[in-house]
């Protein structure tokens, strides 16, 4: 079946398009983008005015916590979540129960995913079996079982000597290896960013550091083996300065950024509410010149890709004392409406530069299909409303958990409608005149 | 005819205070409070203390009201203050000790406020070993939350009778040189007492091995340093804070014999503070640590005093805070 | 507004007062003042005063504070306590005859937190109660054993003292009702 979106705003930097082009979708598969297309039997769908048509996007890291954690999230409540925030696809962490660290807990995802029949599942498997960082994992079998990379996240990898034996054995399919940085010795049992909001509420506090020293190592390690080598949920000023000169130097490295980490500092523990355990996350909210280290990297270039690090925690876990609550917030719902409100409309980033954060690069990253709109490629497609007053209401998110401290944010810019394959999984009802897209 | 102008920390006459209540639910800090807010608790606690000295230790301020103590963290010495504070104004109390430990998942602090909530306790005076958990509290009961430690966050009614004693003996707080050394990293008293003594004016200094500073020091108004004769030269007042032995384990400093010949309060390091000084210790104490024997008990100590001064603080606070009106709680 | 009690008068009063207690009591042995804070102070200070002219003795004299046994306490819809002030009974009132002054007698529910109050401190042998003015509208069974100024009132009025010694000058005024004349 054939559907013609016409006269929308198109941004496909990956085709080096911007402006007002007709997209036909036939079947799961994008036919063709042009200038006034023929209808040719299609549907023809005329686009709203205001709205941008973009290649799906890619969240590189999303907690799914199925198998074993279903009250906090399922791979069905999870994948809903993410179409309902724009995404048409999510790359999944192994830190499930049990891990997945073998072809079983894989395809057991892959199969609530097939079940669930919304965003398209990309599961990255764990580097060390059970992520205990001692032995590795069964990677290849992995890799076998539909696994696009390997993390032990949650922590990094135990030893550098483990994480060389893991990067070079991953080297061999071209896997990247997603990295949480941080050195453990230095973290100990902080639970927020060290420094003057800390220091003032009692709270025991990891510095920036503790998390350039993992950026470092994981670099040398990828200069030294020649693998990929992706950090996870970059926060801190230091780290940025290390990805960007082993940039420069050649080594294979790229980063994420949450959208947390470019919006929200250290202050959000204070206030409005002291002590709010949605303010927990690790790495942590950190201070000014962090978050706007961050924002800088965003504009030039330096970060490759925005990420939520969606991490859905049950209400009774987080509804006490700041230091027993665990650490993540959830991030689907919430990423976009941030990023035009936060980057987009503050002038920092142009939308091609935004479609390349959250689509063309992760799909680069990751080694899958996506990212453009060219001929022949999925219909995975974006759409957006980058006028739309958005209202965020926890209660309302379509995850089973609803930690997040953006509660009550009004922004601008938001989702109008969500394709994968070809079939529309999300409209948003704020949106005139996509019916029957 | 308007009382003549005076700062907020110098005694009151007879003339009207500037602020005649705590207009707020809980004292979950000092963080919170204004000047005024903690003259008016420092001239109540005058009038309470000599409550003490009456043949009749007692006044019907507080008759029927529910006061729960409920203590997560072992503690007699701020306990026992607490509970004569609340009987000397008549009011019930209850006692709750939890027995605490990070292995033993009992009842969530939110389920063991919920429970308490439905016997409608007036007032509830929390310690507790996590930062924020006051704040907890106070966002799920409608009872008053008094704050009596919570983690490495605040000791608001230590801090109080600190700058009670002080003032006592110095008949002001704007202008003193104050300095605080030990463990200021993981101390909830230190906190309080820098945001205490900063507000009225005075010149605070602290000092400790640089491993046991808390980052961004500087922004909290007062001045850091590892050197101790340079903390206490000319100092009115000198607080010693807890050194633990568990902090020896995080290599915060190799030994405590070493952390007492650096920084322990000896007969010879007093000599470099004024002729008058104060020596403070909010206790327990580990002599032979921070504090040297002699010192402890020498003429300079008011340590005593302070255990002392703290029932009549506490018997202002409960007063002040306890009010006829309903709160509702904000969650 | 209308002054009931000017300076001159008010000094007359008190000198009676302290005749009237000097010959009610045969003399001032083993009596003590005790001032209700806060104009009952001064008062009883003053009164002190004339007996040491007429007696040649000096009468102990203290301050009493009465909020913490108030019975409005606590009760309030609105908010803030009252302030509390320092009792200040620097003797013992065992065994003696207590003259308890404040400067209006009304409802009465302040001397009986005053009464209250004293018995917690010892077991005088009796307690008198002196008062400047006395408005009327008890609310409880006290009567006042030296009286300066009987002021019958209504409910609507209200009896304010000033003392040189708080307010810079001597003075009783009575404060009309609201829309109404003196």
């Amino acid at each position: 079946m054939k559907r013609l979106l016409k006269g929308g705003r198109v941004v496909d930097p990956a085709n080096g398009i911007d402006g007002v082009h007709d997209v036909l979708v036939d079947g799961d598969r994008i036919a063709a983008v042009g200038r006034d297309l023929p209808a040719d039997g299609a549907t023809v769908i005329e686009m709203p005015a205001g709205l941008v048509v973009c290649p799906g996007f890619i969240d590189l890291h999303v907690h799914l916590r199925e198998p074993g954690q279903e009250h906090k999230e399922t791979v069905a409540t999870g994948t809903a979540s993410a179409v309902a925030g724009g995404f048409t696809a999510v790359a999944c962490m192994p830190n499930t129960s049990p891990v997945n660290d073998n072809a079983n807990v894989t395809a057991y995802i892959l199969g609530k995913a097939a079940e669930a029949n919304l965003a398209r599942v990309y599961p990255i498997g764990a580097v060390s079996r059970g992520s205990k960082g001692e032995l590795l994992a069964d990677i290849a079998e992995l890799r076998q079982a539909g696994c696009v990379a390997i993390t032990d996240d949650g922590h990094p990898v135990a030893t550098a000597l483990l994480m060389r034996r893991a990067m070079e054995y991953a080297g061999m399919f071209g896997m990247p290896v997603v990295e949480h940085c941080e050195d453990p010795s230095l973290k100990g049992d902080a639970v927020a960013h060290e420094g003057y909001q800390a220091a003032a509420l009692g709270l025991r506090g990891m510095p920036g550091m503790c998390e350039a020293l993992g950026v470092e190592r994981g670099i040398l390690l990828s200069e030294l083996t020649g693998a990929h080598f992706h950090v996870a949920h970059m926060s801190a000023r230091a780290s940025l300065r290390a990805v960007r000169k082993g940039k420069e130097t050649g080594v294979r490295v790229t980063c994420e950024v949450a959208p947390h980490h470019f919006t929200l500092t250290d202050e959000a523990l204070a206030s409005p509410i002291p002590y709010d355990t949605n303010t927990k996350m690790n790495p942590p909210l950190r201070e000014t010149a962090d978050r706007d280290a961050m924002l800088a990297g965003l504009a030039d270039g330096s970060v490759d890709a925005i990420a939520t690090d969606h991490a859905p925690h049950h209400y009774d876990e987080k509804n006490v004392e700041f230091d027993r609550a665990p650490f993540g917030i959830v991030g689907l719902e919430t990423a976009v409406p941030l990023s035009l409100d936060r980057l987009v409309h503050a002038g920092l980033i142009r939308l091609p530069r935004l479609v390349e954060l959250l689509s063309v690069n992760p799909a680069r990253i990751l080694r899958v299909p996506g990212g453009t709109l060219a001929p022949g490629a999925p219909a995975d497609i974006t759409i957006l409303a980058p006028d739309l007053k958005v209202r965020i209401e926890a209660a309302a998110l379509r995850s089973r958990s609803k930690n997040t401290p953006f509660d009550g944010w009004e922004l601008r810019g938001g989702v109008a409608a969500t394709i994968v394959g070809g079939r529309t999984l999300f409209v948003n009802a704020a949106v005139e005149g996509l019916r029957g897209i | 005819m308007s009382a003549p102008a005076r700062t907020p920390d110098q005694r009151r006459t007879d003339a009207a205070p500037a602020v005649t209540a705590l207009r707020r639910k809980d004292l979950l800090g000092i963080a919170d409070l204004s000047t005024e807010e903690i003259a008016l608790i420092l001239d109540t606690a005058e009038a309470m203390r000599e409550i003490g000295d009456r043949p009749i230790k007692k006044v019907p301020a507080l008759r029927g009201k529910t006061v729960v103590n409920l203590f997560f963290e072992p503690s007699t010495r701020t306990r026992t203050s607490f509970e004569i504070a609340e009987k000397r104004l008549s009011a019930d109390t209850l006692n709750i000790a939890v027995a605490t430990s990070s292995v033993v998942k009992g009842e969530t602090l939110a389920d063991t406020a919920l429970n308490l909530e439905a016997m409608r306790p007036d007032m509830i005076v929390l310690r507790h070993s996590s930062s924020g958990a006051c704040h907890l509290l106070s966002r799920i009961c409608r009872s008053a939350i008094i704050n009596a430690g919570d983690g490495m966050h605040e000791h608001p009614t230590q801090a109080l009778l600190d700058a009670f004693t002080i003032r006592e003996h110095k008949k002001r707080l704007a202008g003193l040189k104050v300095a605080i050394v030990g463990d200021l990293l993981h101390s909830r008293v230190l906190r309080s007492n820098i945001h205490l003594l900063t507000k009225m004016g005075s010149d605070v200094w602290v000092c400790g091995p640089p491993t046991l500073i808390p980052a961004d020091i500087a922004r909290f108004g007062v001045r850091a340093t590892s050197h101790v004769d340079e903390a206490v030269a000319g100092a009115d007042v000198i607080m010693l804070l807890r050194v633990q032995l568990e902090r020896m384990e995080g290599a915060f400093f190799p030994s405590l014999r070493e952390y007492f010949s650096v920084f322990g309060m000896t007969e010879a390091r007093l000599r470099l503070a004024k002729p008058d000084v104060m020596i403070m210790h909010p206790g327990p104490m580990n002599r032979g640590v921070e504090i040297a024997s002699e010192v402890a008990d020498g003429p300079y100590s008011v340590i005593l005093e302070q255990v002392a001064n703290g029932v009549a603080v506490r018997m202002a606070v409960l007063y002040l805070l306890a009010g006829g009106v309903e709160h509702e709680a904000a969650a | 507004m209308p002054v009931v009690m000017d300076a001159d008068r008010i000094g007359r009063t008190l000198t009676r007062i302290a005749h009237e207690i000097v010959e009610r009591n045969r003399g001032v042995d083993d009596v003590a003042l005790v001032g209700v804070r806060t104009r009952g102070v001064p008062l009883a200070r003053r009164i002190a005063r004339s007996l040491r002219e007429i007696t040649g003795q000096d009468v102990p004299t203290g301050a009493l504070d009465i909020t913490l046994y108030r019975d409005d306490l606590m009760r309030q819809s609105v908010g803030p306590q009252p302030v509390v002030r320092r009792t200040e009974i620097p003797f013992s009132i065992d065994d003696k005859t207590i003259l308890l002054v404040d400067d209006v007698l009304y409802t009465g529910r302040t001397t009986r937190a005053a009464l209250d109050a004293l018995i917690d401190y010892g077991r005088p042998r009796g307690i008198q109660l002196i008062v400047l003015v006395d408005r009327g509208h008890r609310e409880l069974p006290i009567k006042a054993d030296y009286v300066g100024k009987n002021l019958p009132t209504s409910l609507e009025e209200s009896v304010q003292v000033y003392l040189q010694e708080s307010d810079g000058r001597d003075e009783v005024v009575l404060q009309p009702a609201p829309g109404g004349a003196a």
